[in-house]
């Protein structure tokens, strides 16, 4: 259905248009006089981190956790990779030995990695996965200086993530 | 023609029973299971026990349905309503479809409260002690459990108490591993072994919610039958070792294909990913292998990812290209006279490869044309006593089976055969010695794989393997079947029928067939079996051939 644009009437100050422009000035001689008097308001990124100021629920790499046992949360379900929209995860599962402490969870990643030159950073891996094993922290500064670099692979995402207390208790003695 | 083709019906006439599912009357043959009824009538009923190649145990109630007999008259016949049709008398309790055989004028009701409140407090029951493993279970993806409690389920347990502890991670036979907490008793694995392995080492032991599945004291679940038991496993209770934390099956393409170690040619479906088959299941064919296959054909497949595997053509042990390698096969094969030639193709070739082979065989004047037979012993219900999958094409496209072996081993060793062209064999397996090998001036190889043959050919054509190509077969009983492509052949290998097609044109042969479905009308054309068929006419199920020269039987 075709509706009709209503235009605000102009008064002749908005019609001549000059007015906004010297606000517009205005307010920029305003803030030029604000610098010059020493109230700064810009970040000297990278002397000064960001870190101190990121909220509770910034998304920044993700990352794998291991439990307050010290056991690998992942057991390599591949949900992550399965749900992972840029195709950034790759997974390859493997059997865990009958001499392990945590032989009971039977299977763990045998590499985990993430290509963060794919990663969009959205989230999706850590919203579904079931062992609450991957986390997006706070890092934001990923770089390299070869894709290969850009690759975090298991040692490096257990790295970043550290230990993470949950409520994933399926695998304690009880089980 | 259709996908959905069934065996014919036996001769003998089965009469027609009339019931009511879901308020419409429908006929169906004496003796069909209520279930079955259901599901021809579109109905679909939730089940773990029953599967149709098995009996009914009725063991895990979750195809409750609502039951209508006629309403008896004074008479004890059925009173007629308004329609002609009895008036039905439903049962206040449900009962379970599969187990019910069906009867005259009985009525079905699918769905309904009364049906829908018995499935869900069935489910309930099911996932009582069920674990919370569905991120390890290798059946997540694929299992009855997580699909009908996505439909049935409650999404939350009411159970306060402990679950009962199970033996887990149990290994019970060479290929298989059982986890008794996943197990819901349906019973299929020990019925399958009862009824249609006929090695009875399965069953339950102990009672109630301890219930556990378990081997006979002193024996193994080693059948070569085993694995499909893993197959028809609605749940993650038993998983093959083979599979295992492979690749989860969500991730999975599914090819139809079929089986390559036999003259049985059991259908069967090749899953990959990105280039990996990681496992293969049988796929339903009631002509042919019903749902089953053996282990062994079913695990002979890793040898496609070998190390090994041929990838580049080789001109006497150098990388070349295809360009070289095929014009330098050419010209050594031409540098002969055509007595002095042989050529051994194999069995284990599709018949489009085998029609080239022989084109080629023409276009060079071979005489000496021979495959290897591979005679072993069956195991009279899917293993069959022939090891080549093809021997009926080869035999329908006029190759000799092994009668003329001797004749071309001996005149290898004798120096009067100079050139072999050696297609998908290992030569010394012919007969042929190792040292004489080295002495021919020409030996052209095509194959997958490195075998003794190998290190002394002059030009060496990689090929491709089974799930890597597109092509069909005629197994034992005369059906012929199709191959699908699952995956690329790895490096430059190429398709073997392409390989030969350039072959013949190199050495002045005929073209004309640029894709596999033009080999496959060619054949057709020179071929009166298989005259009116096309590739795809054979369809997923494939075509019986009538291969004494009666005209080919229709299909249903």
């Amino acid at each position: 259905m075709a509706f009709v644009v209503q235009r605000p009437k102009l008064n002749l100050a908005e019609k001549l248009y000059l007015p906004a422009v010297l606000g517009g000035l205005l307010l920029t001689i305003r803030h030029f006089f604000k610098g010059a008097a020493g109230r700064n308001v810009t970040m000297q990124y990278p002397e000064v981190k960001w870190d101190d100021h990121l909220p509770e629920w910034y998304r920044g790499a993700p990352t794998l956790v291991a439990d307050e046992w010290g056991r690998e949360r992942c057991v390599s379900c591949q949900l992550c990779e399965f749900i992972c929209p840029p195709r950034a995860i790759t997974i390859t599962p493997e059997e865990i030995p009958n001499s392990d402490p945590w032989a009971k969870v039977e299977k763990r990643p045998k590499e985990f990695e993430i290509d963060m030159i794919r990663c969009i950073y959205c989230g999706l891996c850590e919203e579904v996965c079931p062992e609450q094993a991957i986390y997006l922290r706070k890092d934001y500064s990923i770089t390299g200086y070869t894709r290969a670099e850009m690759k975090h692979d298991k040692a490096k995402l257990y790295e970043l993530g550290g230990v993470k207390a949950g409520v994933v208790n399926k695998w304690n003695e009880k089980k | 023609m259709t996908t959905t083709a069934t065996p014919a019906q036996p001769k003998t006439e089965v009469p027609l029973l009339n019931v009511q599912v879901d308020g419409e009357w429908r006929q169906f043959p004496k003796g069909t299971r209520l279930i079955e009824a259901c599901i021809k009538s579109g109905q679909y009923v939730p089940h773990y026990c029953y599967h149709p190649k098995l009996s009914s145990p009725g063991n895990c109630r979750m195809c409750l349905v609502q039951l209508g007999m006629p309403k008896l008259g004074a008479d004890r016949k059925p009173e007629l309503g308004e329609d002609g049709r009895p008036i039905l008398n439903w049962s206040p309790r449900p009962a379970i479809s599969c187990a019910t055989e069906i009867s005259e004028g009985m009525g079905v009701r699918t769905s309904g409260p009364l049906v829908e409140e018995c499935r869900n407090g069935v489910m309930e029951f099911l996932l009582i002690n069920h674990p919370l493993d569905c991120p390890i279970c290798d059946q997540a993806g694929e299992c009855r459990l997580q699909e009908f409690s996505v439909e049935y389920g409650k999404g939350e347990s009411r159970f306060l108490e402990e679950k009962v502890k199970k033996p887990k991670r149990v290994d019970i036979g060479e290929r298989i591993v059982l986890d008794d907490e996943r197990c819901i008793m349906c019973s299929r694995c020990i019925r399958f072994m009862q009824e249609v392995a006929h090695d009875d080492v399965l069953g339950f032991v102990n009672r109630g919610s301890h219930t556990t599945l378990t081997v006979y004291p002193g024996k193994r679940l080693d059948n070569n039958y085993s694995l499909n038991t893993v197959d028809i496993c609605p749940v993650g209770a038993l998983t093959s070792k083979d599979f295992r934390f492979r690749m989860r099956v969500w991730f999975l393409k599914e090819t139809k294909s079929i089986d390559v170690n036999c003259g049985t040619g059991s259908n069967i479906l090749i899953s990959s990913r990105e280039g990996i088959v990681h496992r293969i299941t049988p796929r339903e064919n009631d002509f042919v292998n019903s749902c089953w296959m053996p282990d062994s054909h079913r695990l002979n497949f890793h040898y496609l990812h070998d190390e090994d595997r041929l990838k580049t053509p080789l001109v006497k042990s150098a990388p070349a290209t295809w360009t070289d390698a095929i014009s330098t096969a050419a010209a050594q094969l031409k540098s002969h006279e055509p007595a002095r030639i042989a050529m051994i193709a194999s069995a284990r070739m599709t018949n489009e490869e085998l029609f080239l082979a022989r084109r080629l065989a023409t276009a060079l004047g071979i005489e000496q044309f021979d495959v290897l037979p591979r005679p072993q012993e069956g195991d009279g219900f899917l293993i069959s006593n022939d090891g080549n999958p093809n021997t009926t094409g080869a035999k329908l496209l006029g190759l000799h089976c092994g009668g003329r072996l001797s004749a071309i081993a001996a005149g290898v060793a004798s120096g009067a055969i100079r050139g072999l062209l050696v297609l998908g064999e290992d030569a010394t397996q012919c007969g042929i010695a190792e040292g004489d090998l080295a002495n021919l001036e020409t030996l052209v190889v095509v194959d997958i794989l490195p075998n003794k043959t190998t290190p002394h050919a002059t030009v060496l054509l990689p090929a491709s393997g089974f799930a890597e190509k597109r092509g069909s077969m005629i197994n034992l009983a005369g059906r012929i079947q199709r191959l699908n492509r699952a995956i690329s052949a790895p490096g430059l290998a190429r398709d073997d029928w392409e390989i030969l097609r350039d072959l013949i044109v190199a050495v002045g042969g005929p073209n004309g067939v640029y894709s596999i479905e033009e080999v496959f009308r060619a054949m057709a054309a020179e071929t009166p079996a298989l005259t009116g068929l096309s590739m795809a006419g054979i369809g997923d199920l494939g075509v019986e051939l009538a291969l004494d020269g009666a005209p080919r039987r229709a299909e249903i």
